[in-house]
């Protein structure tokens, strides 16, 4: 029998499985990151000392703009999808499957449920527009209805207000009053580390 | 390409350069470095984007409504946060009299130290007219959370203390 002699090894490290796992690292990481979402307005938060962080997931955040517009978000798109549902029943909007599935793909938006269909078939462009804010009068409170069917459809959401730094309290008081009308008296504000330079 | 043939210069004539045997190994240092890079940036940017935020809890509307919360007039401070980022304050519950402030750091902080550090139990009770906007309402609850007052209440403000706030913006500022 022939012996099989070993190879003079050379002293070289093969790359290959840490270049794998490197990549797929960064394809996992770069996949779930969570870019910032492309906001309808340009919010300026106030700073506060506070630094209690959001939760990822499960987060309805009322966006209130600087001149009172009011913008609603929810993640999970499954919830998007039940919410839509239900307030197609109560407000006959007739939506199609398809705005709907949109709607369910969608961020933020903000703007009377009449309009939403518009919204819905608009081109990604031009609906940045389109949000003229939700009512939240007392003799129309959308904001109600999509914040109570919002829980029904996920009970878990925790509710953060998004306000701009000049928004004029009057509004602020009509969404927390919102809140409070549906007996949710416990909600996030959000805002920037004061020590950390305000970005936005 | 950086490399530069020298077949057509003057200098190499008299030895043939013998192209060397070409490894198929692909010296990867690089890549794993670029690699790593990548992931270094992508995890450091995951963690540091996440907004902030202050939890406020407001007391149950319907409970509070058989029975107001009753408070010592002593024990009392009453902040009405107005227009230009003015504080209109006042202690106790009978016969106020307005003052003025601001959020500086010598404005309504210096004067909830005071009140914190004199009075135990105070219980600042917080309004705004119309003309404020969100940044104070913020500001005035994160100086609640700076100088560790007991209590505090986000309260509607009463056409009397509007009143009041018409009153104190028609005297001449210093």
């Amino acid at each position: 029998m022939a012996k099989v002699r070993p190879k003079a090894q050379k002293p070289q490290l093969d790359m290959t499985p840490v270049v794998d796992l490197a990549f797929l690292l960064v394809t996992f990481f770069m996949l779930t990151t969570n870019f910032r979402p492309e906001e309808p307005v340009i919010v300026d938060i106030p700073s506060s000392i506070s630094d209690f962080k959001i939760p990822e997931t499960n987060v309805m955040t009322i966006t209130v703009s600087n001149e009172g517009r009011v913008l609603f978000n929810i993640d999970n798109q499954g919830a998007r999808a039940r919410v839509i549902e239900k307030m197609d029943e109560k407000y006959k909007m007739g939506f199609t499957l398809e705005e709907k599935t949109t709607f369910s793909n969608l961020g933020a938006f903000g703007m009377p449920i009449s309009e939403l269909k518009t919204f819905l078939n608009a081109k990604k462009e031009t609906r940045k527009e389109l949000n003229t804010g939700i009512p939240v009068d007392t003799v129309n409170n959308q904001l109600f209805d999509w914040i109570i069917n919002a829980r029904m459809a996920n009970p878990k959401y925790r509710i953060a207000i998004k306000g701009d730094s000049k928004t004029p309290i009057p509004v602020i008081r009509r969404v927390i009053a919102t809140l409070q009308d549906q007996n949710i008296n416990r909600f996030n504000l959000i805002t920037s580390l004061e020590e950390a330079p305000k970005n936005d | 390409m950086a490399e530069i043939q020298d077949a057509g210069g003057g200098g190499g004539k008299g030895k043939k350069v013998r192209s060397k045997k070409a490894s198929t190994h692909v010296d990867m240092t690089a890549m794993v470095d670029l690699a790593f890079l990548l992931l270094t940036f992508f995890l450091l940017t995951t963690t540091f984007n996440k907004p902030q935020t202050m939890e406020i809890v407001l007391p149950d509307k319907t409970e509070n409504d058989d029975k107001p919360t009753e408070i010592k007039e002593s024990k009392a401070l009453t902040l009405l946060l107005s227009k230009d980022n003015r504080v209109f304050w006042y202690a106790g519950i009978n016969d106020p009299k307005v003052e003025v402030t601001n959020f500086g750091p010598n404005g309504v902080r210096k004067l909830l130290q005071k009140r914190v550090a004199t009075i135990p139990g105070l219980v600042v009770l917080i309004k705004s007219d119309d003309d404020a906007v969100y940044k104070n309402f913020v500001d005035i609850l994160d100086e609640m959370n700076i100088n560790k007052v007991p209590t505090y209440a986000i309260v509607d403000i009463t056409d009397k203390e509007i009143e009041l706030i018409k009153n104190a913006k028609t005297e001449p500022k210093k």
